[in-house]
Parts: structure tokens; C-alpha cells; sequence
């Protein structure tokens, strides 16, 4: 067991801290939140920037620990996150690299590199819920086409994507986690219609996306037809093992913000609120090291698809970024019902931890069924 | 960077695990729960394992291991329930004769002013002058406690190695709950079909391996703070892991016969170690200011 970095890593590590140091001061403002479009060209520009620099692919072909120390140093440093590229960088990339064909990966890789394409994800449904498998969205074969209808639901960055990584049922017949196809939509097909949904921080995250009678090319499916739901477990691991590394780095830091707060407002007196900071502080050391721990393993094992380690973290992560921002809320106390004040909008937007990517419950479920072998039930 | 057990690492594990299983198992737990002496021959074995000398240079006689292979053994004798002042008389190896080989059981009056095991000890570490016996919570553990002992700075080693033995009553409470959820049948199927029961189990999981990572960790990098995290994240993971235990084994895991309350009671003694676990809350709230 160790802790320590090789040499090369360690390089690598002072090669991009020296460079977001020269890279950073070089970006433009940024953007509203409501400024989707805004928003779109600043997250591509600094796709763009890592792109020039070398950095793109970082998720996709450098080892699981130069890739955690990617996340480490780009979050420390205050760079933007990935934003509006998350699902393509993330999701859709990594799953078209593992399952297209050669001319899929030609297509739709690069420009996802190079920050000029922009993709979302169609999985959810309105009745589905966390049954992913339950999907209606259905789509016939005519001629070299799917002519797909349905709808989608909690589908992130609808407004600005150019791309839909979208589950649709080809065969209705067949039980329900087969006859499933993994399709890569354009968001311009006529009858595609997305309509942006609020959330409770007031702003739109995601949208519906209705599909009425939309043409999607039969060379547009990934994976083969009614092999879909294997497709999506290989986008779901991806989604769930390492989506949260630059997270904790993030939540440390405001971590020590709140605790700054505390001090300065003579809060820091009460006993009760400081041995709270400080469990605080041995959770997120304590998930950092699980961080650790898990790309550890997963570079131990080759490195490729994360395992169920993943449920794990995002259980206890999930659940200790609420604690954290209800504790900053503490620290605030009546500035807490400001939504000008710091950490309030991020107070509201950590509620979606523990559903988002599948919810605690079915995650437990996961866990428990997968890890411990407990049988399968209601 | 390789945060992961090396082949030695596992090689050292199994042998302990295979040393305990063979020297305490549970027939032996049981029959020292109806006589709580301290087994003075297993004493000696465990010295000739090396578990007491692990970290004494060889060069000094011992086997010249470090804190990562310490926590892996402390780990493995938690799992077991292992009596005795295990903690101790390891950091009294090299110090107090005697003490490497397993020929000496040494006590020591900890940060809290709590003495474990003081009758049954040869050497005493620290002024338990006046010593009052508690009538202990677990019968496995004879509990003193001085009074007006000043409280005093705790070894960051013992916190550790306290932290190693209650992961192993983590992890053990979850292999206990899953192996009774798997087999223990109502209303026609198991009852870890329930999903009431699967998340207990599954949070049970969750608390170990989180306490894990930060246990490891602290071994490796020795760091105070480190070791501050890991008491905190492993106190919990065995006392809740204990107490969902008990509640996945229902009316039976309230019975003295079932053995889920043993680990309970080990994991409410070793969590008061050093005075409890507000020292280290403190130190790694005073941290983030740093």
C-alpha cells in the first residue's frame, strides 16, 4: 500500500499546474447561469483550450490515476468543470469508444475532443423513473431508418446539444431489459421538440425532449439492435465511477470556506458547530481516500470499465454533500434564505445527489445485490 | 501511487486470520465469555506470530514491519473479538521486557484515565493509583477507571490500531448480517429479499469500506490527521455496523446465546479509548483552518 506518486505522474501533475497557472487568467468572463448559449461557448472554448494543450482525452486514454490527477489539479486551480461537454466527455465518448464502429468513432469522437459538439443524454422517461429498463420511447425500422416517437424526461443540456445518446424500444415483444437499442440522435431531426424544465434552483438544468416520428439512421445505432441495455450498463459504470473525483476535491475546499466563515463571525465558539466541521472534514478526507482507493483498483485491474466500487462512493458521497451545505447553512444562519449569499443555490442543486444516476434506494439495492449477493426482491 | 494491499500485505493477513481462526475460534470465544481470564498460553503464541514485535527493528530482535502491516493484524484480531490489552502491550514491545515475546501483558492507563485488563496485567504503563474496577459492559474486557487522572495527549499509534480493531468489527457485523439475511427465511423467502433489510446491509458496506479507506490511508501516511479521520469514520462504522447486526438478526440478536452483542459491547469499550472521540473531532476542525 502507498501513497505516492511515480515520477512520471508527478511531471505530469507540475506540466498542468504550471500550464492552467498561464491558461486560467486567459479566460473569458463567465457566463449567467440562465445564458445557456452563453454557456455552450464557454465551456467549448475551454474544451478547446485543453484540447490545444493536449489535455482532451484525458478521460478517455491516460491511466486512472493521471486521469484523478486531472480532476485534482483543474478543480484546485479553479478551473471551469466540464459543463455542457459532460455528457459527451463522460458518457457518450467513452461508450462509442468501447462499442462503435470505426467509423462512428471517426465521426463523432474528434469533435467531441475539440469542444464543438455538445451531447445529451435520453434515458430517463416520465414513467420510468429509476427503472431505467421500463422505456416506451419506441422506434420501427423503415428502410435504412428508425422512425422513433416518444418522449424523455430530466434530459441535461437539451437546449444547446447537438447529439442524444437515446434509448429507444425496437422490440416491444421481448422482456424488458432486451429489445433495447442504444441510438446516437441528432437534436436537429425534424419532429425532435425540447421544452426546458425549472428546477428548484430556479433554473433550467434540463428539459423534456418530445420525439414525434423523428428519422434516426439505422448507422446511427451503437452496439447491435436489442443490445442496448448491455450498452448503457458500459455508459452507467463510466457515469457512476468517475463523475465525483473533481467533486470531493470541491467540497474540501468550500469545506475550509465555511469553516473561515465560522471563524470570522465567532461561531467558531460553539462547540457543537466545530466537531460537526471537523466530522466533516474525516468524511471527505475519508471519501478522498475511497477515491483513491477505487482508482487504485481500477488500475490494478487494467483500468477499464469501473466496477461497482462506484455505488459505494456515490452513496456516501451523495448523502455528505448535503450535510456539508446544511452545516454552511448553519454557518449563515438567517443569510441562508438569501439566494444571493454563497453556497445557497448549491445548497438546493446538492437535493439532486441522491437521485440523480440512479437514487440511494436503488443503489442500495445495487450493493446489496451485486456486492453482498443478497437475493433479488421486491 | 498503488493504494492497494501488496502480496506480502495479503500473504501477512491470511496468516493471521488462519493463526485466529485455529487458536479462537467461536467455541473458544464462548467459553472465554463464561470464563474471562486471559489465556496466557494463546498470549505467547500470539508473541511468537510476531504480532506484538511486528514493529520492532530486526535489528532489535523484531520483525521490522510497519503501521500498514500493524493495522492489517489489529484488523484481523478485531474481527475475532480477541480479548486482552492488545494495543498496549504491542506499543510496549521493545520497552517493557518481556512484551515482544508475549511473556509480559502489559496495561496502560490511556489519554481517558481507563485501564483494560489491570489485574491481568504484569506491567501497569501510567499512575492507576486508586483504580476503581467498572462492572463492564462487555464481558470480555475488565474495565478500570481512575479517578481524577488527569486527561493527557493520546498516542496517535494506539488511536490507529484501536481504529484497525473496529474495522474488523465492521467488516464482521456485515458478513454476519449478510450470512444471516441469505439463509434466515419469513413469509416464504429470505429475508435479505426485503429491501428494508438489503439497505441495512448495504449501509452496512458502505460505513466499512469508507472506514477502510481512511484506516489504510492513516498507516501510510502516519499523519495525526489522518489518524483523527480514521477513529472517527471506523467508531462509527462498528458501532452502527454492530447495532444493524443485531436489528437484521431480530429478537434473536437481542439474546445473550447470539454473539452480534459481544462486537457491540467491544466497539462501546474501544470508542471511549483515549477519552472518546471528541479529541478528534477537534483536531481536524482546528485542520481546516490551517
Amino acid at each position: 500500500m502507498d501513497l505516492a506518486y511515480t515520477p512520471e505522474e508527478e511531471e505530469f501533475r507540475a506540466r498542468l499546474r504550471e500550464w492552467l497557472a498561464k491558461a486560467l487568467p486567459a479566460l473569458p468572463p463567465k457566463p449567467s447561469p440562465r445564458d445557456w448559449p452563453g454557456r455552450r461557448a464557454y465551456d467549448l472554448g475551454w474544451q478547446r483550450m485543453l484540447y490545444d494543450a493536449g489535455y482532451a482525452h484525458v478521460h478517455w486514454d491516460a491511466s486512472p490515476t493521471t486521469r484523478l490527477i486531472f480532476l485534482e489539479e483543474t478543480e484546485t486551480a479553479g478551473a471551469p468543470y466540464v459543463g455542457a461537454g459532460f455528457v459527451g466527455l463522460l458518457h457518450a465518448g467513452p461508450t462509442i469508444a468501447a462499442e462503435g464502429t470505426p467509423g462512428q468513432r471517426e465521426r463523432w469522437l474528434p469533435p467531441i475532443l475539440r469542444g464543438e459538439e455538445v451531447w445529451c443524454q435520453g434515458f430517463s422517461e416520465p414513467d420510468a423513473g429509476s427503472d431505467l429498463a421500463a422505456l416506451r420511447t419506441r422506434a420501427r425500422r423503415d428502410g435504412d431508418d428508425y422512425v422513433v416517437t416518444g418522449s424523455k424526461i430530466w434530459t441535461s443540456h437539451a437546449e444547446v446539444a447537438d447529439w442524444c445518446e437515446l434509448l429507444v424500444r425496437t422490440d416491444p415483444a421481448a422482456p424488458k431489459h432486451r429489445g433495447i437499442t442504444w441510438l446516437a440522435m441528432p437534436m436537429s431531426a425534424p419532429g425532435v421538440e425540447v421544452r426546458p424544465l425549472r428546477t428548484l434552483a430556479g433554473s433550467t438544468e434540463f428539459a423534456e425532449v418530445f420525439l414525434d416520428e423523428v428519422r434516426v439512421p439505422v448507422a446511427n445505432r451503437v452496439g447491435a439492435e436489442n443490445d442496448g441495455w448491455r450498452v448503457t450498463m458500459v455508459t452507467l459504470s463510466f457515469e457512476r465511477g468517475t463523475a465525483f473525483v473533481g467533486e470531493v476535491v470541491a467540497c474540501r475546499r468550500v469545506l475550509r470556506s465555511v469553516a473561515a466563515a465560522a471563524r470570522d463571525d465567532g461561531r467558531w465558539d460553539d462547540a457543537v458547530l466545530r466537531r460537526r466541521l471537523g466530522r466533516l472534514n474525516a468524511e471527505f478526507r475519508a471519501l478522498w481516500r475511497l477515491t483513491q482507493w477505487n482508482v487504485s483498483e481500477a488500475e490494478a485491474s487494467g483500468g477499464g470499465v469501473p466496477g461497482v466500487g462506484g455505488s459505494v462512493f456515490k452513496l456516501r458521497y451523495s448523502h455528505a454533500r448535503q450535510e456539508l451545505y446544511d452545516v454552511a447553512a448553519d454557518v449563515l444562519g438567517a443569510g441562508s434564505l438569501d439566494l444571493e449569499q454563497p453556497w445557497v443555490l448549491d445548497r438546493l442543486s446538492s437535493l439532486s445527489y441522491t437521485i440523480a444516476a440512479g437514487t440511494s434506494q436503488i443503489q442500495r439495492n445495487i450493493v446489496a445485490e451485486r456486492v453482498l449477493g443478497l437475493p433479488k426482491g421486491r | 501511487m498503488r493504494f492497494q494491499l501488496t502480496s506480502d500485505q495479503l500473504a501477512l493477513r491470511a496468516a493471521m486470520r488462519e493463526l485466529l481462526a485455529r487458536r479462537f475460534g467461536g467455541a473458544v470465544l464462548r467459553a472465554a465469555v463464561d470464563d474471562p481470564r486471559l489465556d496466557r498460553a494463546l498470549w505467547r503464541e500470539l508473541g511468537a506470530a510476531g504480532f506484538f514485535a511486528l514493529r520492532v527493528p530486526e535489528a532489535d530482535g523484531g520483525v521490522g514491519l510497519g503501521l500498514p502491516e500493524a493495522v492489517l493484524v489489529f484488523e484481523e484480531a478485531g474481527r475475532v473479538l480477541l480479548p486482552g490489552p492488545l494495543v498496549a502491550t504491542h506499543l510496549a514491545a521493545g520497552t517493557v521486557p518481556g512484551a515482544a515475546s508475549g511473556e509480559a501483558v502489559v496495561a496502560d492507563v490511556d489519554g481517558g484515565g481507563l485501564v483494560e485488563w489491570l489485574d491481568a496485567a504484569d506491567v501497569v504503563r501510567g499512575d492507576a493509583a486508586g483504580a476503581v474496577a467498572l462492572t463492564s459492559v462487555d464481558p470480555l474486557t475488565p474495565v478500570h477507571r481512575v479517578p481524577g487522572a488527569r486527561a493527557r495527549a493520546v498516542d496517535p499509534v494506539a488511536v490507529l490500531l484501536t481504529a484497525a480493531e473496529q474495522l474488523g468489527t465492521a467488516t464482521r457485523a456485515c458478513e454476519l448480517a449478510v450470512q444471516h439475511a441469505r439463509t434466515r427465511e419469513q413469509f416464504g423467502q429470505p429475508i435479505g429479499a426485503f429491501q428494508a433489510v438489503k439497505h441495512l446491509c448495504a449501509q452496512m458496506l458502505v460505513r466499512a469500506e469508507t472506514a477502510r479507506a481512511a484506516v489504510y490511508a492513516a498507516a501510510v501516511t502516519a499523519d495525526p490527521v489522518d489518524i483523527a479521520a480514521a477513529r472517527l469514520l471506523a467508531d462509527e462504522a462498528a458501532e452502527r455496523g454492530a447495532r444493524d447486526c443485531l436489528q437484521v438478526h431480530g429478537g434473536m440478536g437481542f439474546t445473550w446465546e447470539c454473539e452480534v452483542h459481544l462486537h457491540l459491547k467491544r466497539a462501546w469499550v474501544r470508542s471511549r479509548r483515549g477519552g472518546g472521540g471528541a479529541e478528534s473531532e477537534e483536531l481536524l476542525a482546528v485542520d481546516l483552518l490551517a
